[in-house]
């Protein structure tokens, strides 16, 4: 019946603002407060320490990593871990633990070049489709459905097939790959954005749309992006390994976690280590990503904000 | 820095030149079958208004939801285009002027929001929320900015310091006070008010309308003041114009409408308002059925369907604003003299 | 039970939203009672609790929300202490409830007729005919223009002002004998407002529904309630007959709230202002929560408003009022222990 209709409704539209009226609510936005509200949530802290971790090992590869990761030893091939190998050594002898040192570097420069691509093109298309005239949001739109027709991995393959293999390609091909959801994402934070009565007012206040649209429209999508960033990201740096892996991207010697554990997988029940060593490591960078994007979304969950 | 509208600047020779007019006003809405469709019927929110507003002096707007008064205080300001009509403040045609010239007049013409949780940017401080007016037109070296800023807070009723804060800081009450203080730093001499007191509680409404009230009589400012709430607009305003479906149906002195209401609609309203006397109870009498379909209006005059003195000429024919003497105008065949 | 006992009472109710030091005490500590047939407006200002009581008495307080303690007696059993079995009967059936959004209270893909007869049909034990051709009844009972048409009609296809109608008539469907309505005009324009409140007085008098309207505005109080209950900050600080809180305010926030209201037909130069903003509730109040904005603090003590809770004191019958101004009057009761 009707009254079983409204209730929950209702009731739950009126607590929240007789709660908020009352509550103290702690200082919100600015960085200080988002990165306090982050290291007192479990997930993004361990997320955030590991990836810490790897940015560590990225900086100091050379003086952490015991061993030359391109030193090939013929005679100490595919030896288990051990005292001087810590992870054991791969089918050349090169020295696992070393190689995944490095490796952190190219994975965070995966991340970090497809990222910027992806949310570079994302965000100028997203926010011309979301806040421009409408014939360029008709054209970027129809523009980002052909993008997203393909499967993502198809696509991908197809960027890659056109460019050549080569870890550069595979970047700028995952990166590419992943404009059409940042344009998405923030075309349509773009839109909800410029009906609220903030933007009006800016106008009011003689704002041009292109001050309007940079100086409040954009500032306003930070926190859906920086959500977004962290889901989109882990997905990204699986995607060059994976094309790694294919052969499509980093090319062997080249201490990349994708191409070393194709390099491996021959051999995967022989020397178990070889592979478990840059797939463990795979695992765990990108499921520390997604703990860290879990814990993003949940300090800057829109509902609360 | 009023080099831009110093031709009009009162006492000049330009005094007489209303602080603002608006003629034969027009806004349209599409009503489209689909997202893309043709339009199938429009809406007019603005049906053909004429007003003048002077400076120092306060015209209320009231009609109920739906009236179109917040569309046309919008067009008032340039906020959007009128389809038919013109807007001149200061005498300046707003929809004529090229971009620069309207971005300075802009500085003149300020409006307050009804809600004043959304029309604060929730990602700026409430200081540089107030001082984008001053950033945006380049008023004065950061340290002015910063001084006039502290300088409108403390006029409003809060602390220069609260602006580090963020808007969520703040109660509704306070949160409307910073959307004055913004309004307010670019020195206007003309305010639009829209709803500036309807999300806030009794208790609070009343700092909000004093507030107003000093301010406009301290400044001198010309004050389009917008609201659905009887009571409210007979407080603050000195003329009042009653909108009904985008037309101005009644306009008149304060004391004459209130005293002497000749439209219908506009005696309903009164009539409809609840008395805070509890010996004064029912027999209100509420006009007769339900609010038309803006999309399909009355033939004639637009109150017909629900108006108690309907006659045949208001099917046939759509009373204009006729002037009734002192001012009072009404839009009704059946007014005094009309 | 005999007749003159109240229909319903509402004792020491309180209700929590959170747990811990950060609860919001959303309603904190009301006393409340309702004859048969009697009209008891609830008026206060936004945050002091007022729809989370009415939404208590009726157990619909959602989570993180919940009662803490108290006595909610209708005809003098507890709906607090009911079985989930015996509550779903007393709702809609005893005691009904309409909202403030009448749209969003109606289910938007069943007809009309449809949301009033099934009430009908399921609990009154009318025939699916019966319970249709009752809706219909009811539809122009409550002022609808062609109710077998609007019957068939979906909420979306009528304005707000006959969504509440609609809600109305489903609400008093079962002839409750207590009607709660949550700000029921408060979204609509003022001549439907006019039109809505005309309905309830009728309707209720009819059905000798009692019923609790709360709303925000004093010119809905006086034209519709027989007594009044005025809130702050979760308590209720006055209650007295409509005449008596209208004309002889005891209480220096209901002074306050009437006359900080424009009136029609009273032009002053200026009004007068509550200063501040409502307390914050997350904080356990010592005192009298309106202290700190209160004229009369000076006047009645200001170590005694800041320090203790004033009990209700009575200063005529018929009349409370949480004030140490009236301190000298006889007091209902003593503030219980742990009062905060």
């Amino acid at each position: 019946m009707s009254l079983l209709h409204g209730e929950t409704e209702t009731a739950g539209a009126e607590a929240l603002p007789a709660a908020e009226a009352a509550a103290p609510r702690p200082r919100r936005g600015g960085w200080r407060w988002l990165l306090g509200r982050l290291l007192r949530n479990p997930s993004a802290r361990i997320g955030g320490g590991v990836l810490l971790l790897i940015l560590f090992c990225a900086a100091f590869a050379p003086w952490i990593a015991p061993h030359d990761p391109l030193a090939v030893n013929t005679l100490g091939r595919l030896k288990p871990p051990s005292a001087v190998n810590w992870l054991g050594t791969d089918e050349v002898g090169r020295d696992l633990a070393s190689r995944l040192i490095f490796g952190t570097r190219y994975f965070l420069l995966i991340c970090a070049i497809a990222a910027s691509i992806s949310a570079g093109f994302g965000i100028l298309l997203g926010l011309v489709a979301g806040a421009g005239s409408a014939l360029a949001d008709t054209v970027i739109m129809r523009f980002t459905d052909m993008l997203l027709a393909f499967p993502y991995i198809l696509l991908v393959l197809a960027i890659v097939a056109i460019l050549g293999p080569s870890l550069w390609t595979a970047m700028a091909a995952v990166g590419v790959a992943g404009i059409p959801g940042y344009a998405r994402l923030i075309r349509s934070v773009a839109l909800t954005v410029k009906r609220e009565e903030y933007v009006e007012a800016a106008r009011a206040l003689g704002a041009s749309e292109a001050q309007i649209i940079l100086g409040t429209v954009l500032p306003n999508t930070i926190s859906p992006l920086i959500v977004y960033l962290s889901y989109a990201t882990p997905i990204a740096a699986l995607s060059a390994a994976a094309l790694s892996f294919l052969g499509l991207g980093a090319q062997p010697p080249t201490p990349e976690w994708g191409a070393m554990l194709v390099n491996s997988r021959s051999f995967l029940f022989t020397a178990w280590w070889a592979v478990a060593a840059p797939g463990l490591a795979i695992f765990v960078a990108i499921f520390a990503m997604n703990l860290l994007g879990n814990g993003l979304r949940d300090v800057l969950d829109p509902r609360d904000v | 820095m009023s080099a831009a509208l110093s031709p009009a600047r009162p006492g000049g020779a330009a005094s007489r030149v209303p602080l603002l007019r608006a003629a034969g006003l027009v806004v349209r809405f599409p009503v489209r079958a689909g997202v893309m469709g043709r339009p199938k019927a429009w809406v007019h929110a603005v049906d053909g208004v004429d007003l003048t507003v002077q400076a120092g002096e306060t015209l209320g707007l009231v009609g109920e939801s739906g009236c179109g008064k917040s569309t046309l205080g919008r067009t008032l300001l340039a906020l959007r285009r009128a389809d038919e009509g013109s807007v001149e403040i200061e005498g300046q045609r707003v929809f004529e002027l090229p971009p620069a010239k309207l971005k300075a007049l802009r500085r003149h013409a300020q409006m307050v929001f009804q809600d004043p949780v959304a029309s604060l940017d929730p990602r700026r401080t409430v200081g540089s929320s107030v001082r984008m007016g001053l950033d945006l037109h380049g008023i004065g070296t950061r340290a002015e900015r910063e001084a006039a800023v502290a300088q409108v807070l403390r006029r409003v009723g809060l602390r220069p310091e609260h602006a580090e804060r963020f808007p969520h800081e703040f109660s509704g009450g306070q949160r409307q006070r910073v959307g004055i203080a913004r309004a307010l730093v670019l020195e206007p001499r003309l305010l639009v008010c829209d709803e500036p007191v309807s999300a806030l509680d009794v208790s609070v409404q009343a700092q909000i309308l004093n507030l107003l009230k000093d301010v406009q009589a301290e400044r001198g400012l010309g004050m389009v003041f917008i609201s659905h709430n009887l009571a409210v607009v007979e407080h603050m305003a000195d003329r009042v114009a009653v909108m009904y479906y985008g037309r101005i149906v009644e306009l008149a002195s304060r004391e004459m409408l209130y005293a002497d209401p000749q439209h219908p609609y506009t005696r309903a309203l009164l009539a409809a308002v609840p008395s805070p006397d509890p010996a004064q109870r029912g027999g209100v009498a509420a006009p007769a059925g339900e609010p038309p379909d803006p999309a399909r209006l009355p033939s004639g005059c637009r109150f017909r369907s629900r108006c108690p003195l309907a006659m045949p000429r208001c099917a046939a024919e759509e009373p204009p604003l006729l002037d009734l003497g002192q001012g009072h105008r009404a839009a009704c065949w059946a007014a005094r003299g009309a | 039970m005999s007749e003159n006992a109240p229909l319903l009472q509402v004792r020491d109710l309180r209700t929590h939203f959170g747990t811990g030091p950060d609860a919001v005490r959303a309603v904190n500590g009301v006393d409340l009672s309702v004859d048969r047939g009697e009209v008891l407006g609830i008026v206060g200002e936004s945050g002091c609790g007022k729809t989370v009581l009415a939404l208590s008495i009726l157990r619909l307080v959602d989570a993180p929300g919940r009662i803490v303690s108290g006595q909610v007696l209708f005809e003098g059993q507890d709906v607090l202490a009911m079985r989930p079995r015996a509550l779903t009967a007393l709702r809609g059936r005893d005691i009904a409830m309409i909202f403030q959004q009448p749209k969003a209270s109606l289910d938007p893909v069943m007809r009309i007729g449809q949301q009033i007869a099934e009430p009908l049909r399921l609990r009154g034990g009318r025939t699916r005919a019966e319970a249709w051709r009752e809706a219909v009844e009811l539809l122009g009972a409550v002022g609808i223009p062609n109710p077998e048409e609007k019957a068939r009609a979906y909420p979306h296809e009528i304005s707000g002002g006959q969504a509440q109608r609609v809600m109305i008539a489903t609400a008093l469907a079962l002839k409750p004998r207590l009607l709660i309505a949550d700000e029921p005009t408060t979204a609509l324009d003022v001549t439907v407002q006019a039109q809505i409140l005309e309905l309830l007085r009728e309707r209720c008098r009819a059905l000798g529904t009692a019923l609790i309207l709360v709303t925000h505005d004093i010119g809905v109080i006086a034209q519709m309630a027989d007594r009044v209950a005025v809130m702050y900050a979760g308590r209720v600080v006055e209650n007295a007959p409509v005449a008596r809180i209208l004309g002889d305010p005891a209480h220096p926030y209901t002074r306050g709230l009437m006359r900080s209201a424009p009136v029609m037909g009273a032009v002053q130069a200026r009004l007068q202002e509550i200063p501040g903003g409502i307390p914050d509730l997350t904080r356990p109040l010592r005192g009298c929560a309106f202290a700190p904005r209160c004229d009369g603090r000076r006047q009645a003590g200001p170590a005694r408003c800041d320090g203790q809770t004033p009990p209700p004191f009575i200063p005529a019958p018929g009349r409370e009022a949480r004030c140490w101004l009236q301190d000298g009057a006889p007091a209902a009761q003593p503030a219980p222990a742990g009062w905060s």
